[in-house]
């Protein structure tokens, strides 16, 4: 579902004297078969983001070759958005003075979503996300919790293989963590949707994913089951003792944020 | 593509009706700033009988003409000069993830009715100085023709202004030099800027198109200072030329795109 063959993507920074060229993602390779449930680690500014931008078709790789749901991303965008679902944690794509309600409207619109279908998948995710008491409020008006439950309504509306998610609870408290972990578990269990997640929260990928990938200086440096990861530090006791292990075994990350 | 754009242009009408006191007043300021505009060029006249051996009903044609193409052109796709504030705060990531032309949202983004300002404004003045000065049919196919041509103009250029800030974030007020710029410039007769800004303007920026050599066609008139003659006649030529050029500009933008940090 999704392939990466050799990804790079290097960015040029500095001016004239100073200036260099910065690879946030090398030589990156690693296929996600349909119906996987994908964590994606990483330190800060490991590539994880610039990978994600990649898979979305914000970003054009400067090398490899790329696959989303059998397209590629930077020559066919528009195609690929219809058959992947975009959450980022730390910003909404919903529209700002909307009630909710409205934003959804406009989604099933641009994403030319059948009036039935979209009125099924909106009072099925409206149950399952508890959408109901806020509806009719502006997303301006929503709490954090209550703002990403409507961003990933939005990015469900039109039924995507793929969800691709950013830090999706960040800021959430631990009831919506609660909810929000129940409502991605499910999601990939009963309808099968693909899901790469992406994230600092560590209780996250235990809860929810069955392999981790964790990058690092835009490169693998590791891919397999949650306890194969365990496996690489059989001394520490939890999760984030291991990956803080993992983190720090390798020399310091450069600043190349991307 | 025009589907998108009605469908976001109400969404955002909506969205601003939210807040209906400062709707009102943005209306009202725009409108106020126009009709400054139009005192300006009257006082002007009443110092002198002509500007540039033009009229004043001629000086009304020339900026209607121009206002009205440029604001059209500002109204619908203006915005995209504001591409660098919408990288910075990552709002242009977000426009990439829908299923929609980019451009096309990034035109009617924030979409508002004070846009509506200049452009009933310049209608205004064209509809004073029109009757004034009897234009013929024979020379008034001309002045629709103009107008369409000025909005596809315009377009080209601020398209170019915005493509250039996916090299260079910062660069609005380079862009804004050549459209906002331009539009001043093309509002008063040519000839009272001199011979070497005429040739300039005319060779490098191809705003004196706009107006200025269908102008004097409509107007019957020669061309009392600037460009050699053989080059007058065929204005409206560069109209077709510059859409291809600016969306080429706009797609190598796209490919270059860097996002921001997070």
């Amino acid at each position: 579902m999704i392939e990466l063959d050799g990804v790079g993507r290097s960015f040029t920074v500095g001016r004239r004297r100073t200036r260099k060229t910065v690879h946030a993602v090398q030589d990156l390779s690693f296929t996600v078969r349909a119906g996987e449930f994908v964590g994606y680690l990483g330190p800060n500014g490991a590539g994880k983001s610039t990978t994600i931008k990649m898979i979305t078709g914000i970003l054009a790789p400067t090398s490899g070759r790329l696959r989303v749901a059998g397209l590629d991303p930077t020559r066919r965008r528009t195609s690929l958005a219809r058959r992947i679902g975009v959450v980022f944690g730390q910003r909404t794509t919903l529209w700002w003075d909307l009630p909710l309600r409205d934003s959804f409207e406009l989604v099933r619109h641009l994403y030319k979503v059948d009036q039935i279908d979209f009125r099924r998948r909106l009072s099925e995710l409206t149950e399952l996300l508890d959408l109901a008491d806020f509806l009719a409020t502006p997303v301006r008006q929503l709490s954090l919790g209550q703002r990403m439950r409507g961003d990933l309504t939005a990015a469900l509306l039109h039924d995507p293989a793929v969800l691709v998610l950013d830090e999706p609870t960040i800021g959430l408290d631990v009831v919506s963590k609660a909810a929000m972990r129940d409502f991605l578990r499910r999601l990939n269990a009963e309808r099968g949707t693909t899901v790469l997640l992406t994230t600092h929260d560590l209780g996250d990928i235990e809860k929810l994913c069955r392999r981790v990938m964790l990058i690092d200086h835009g490169s693998l440096a590791f891919d397999g089951t949650l306890d194969d990861l365990r496996a690489t530090a059989p001394e520490e006791d939890s999760i984030e003792d291991v990956v803080a292990r993992l983190y720090t075994g390798w020399s310091p990350a450069l600043p190349a944020e991307g | 593509m025009v589907r998108t754009y009605l469908l976001l242009a109400w969404t955002w009408l909506r969205a601003a009706a939210q807040y209906r006191a400062q709707l009102a007043m943005m209306t009202l300021g725009s409108f106020a700033v126009n009709v400054l505009d139009v005192a300006a060029i009257l006082v002007i006249f009443r110092h002198t009988e002509s500007l540039a051996g033009f009229g004043l009903a001629e000086v009304m044609f020339l900026y209607g003409t121009a206002e009205l193409a440029f604001a059209t052109s500002d109204m619908l796709f203006g915005n995209v000069t504001r591409l660098s504030e919408q990288i910075r705060t990552g709002g242009f990531d977000t426009m990439l993830i829908r299923p929609a032309s980019a451009f096309v949202q990034m035109a009617v983004d924030r979409f508002g009715v004070q846009r509506l300002g200049r452009v009933t404004q310049a209608v205004v003045v064209l509809a004073i100085a029109l009757p004034q000065l009897d234009v013929p049919w024979s020379r008034a196919w001309m002045i629709p023709l103009m107008i369409l041509c000025g909005i596809v103009i315009f377009t080209s250029i601020f398209t170019l202004g915005g493509a250039l800030q996916f090299l260079l974030t910062d660069a609005p007020e380079v862009a804004n030099a050549f459209t906002y710029g331009g539009s001043a410039l093309t509002q008063y007769p040519l000839s009272v800027y001199g011979a070497e800004l005429v040739r300039g303007v005319t060779f490098v920026v191809p705003l004196a198109f706009v107006n200025w050599q269908p102008a004097l066609f409509v107007l019957d008139r020669d061309a009392p200072r600037g460009p050699p003659h053989w080059y007058s006649p065929p204005a409206p030529g560069a109209a077709p030329a510059a859409p291809p050029f600016a969306a080429l500009a706009w797609r190598a933008g796209v490919r270059r795109y860097r996002s921001t940090g997070s």
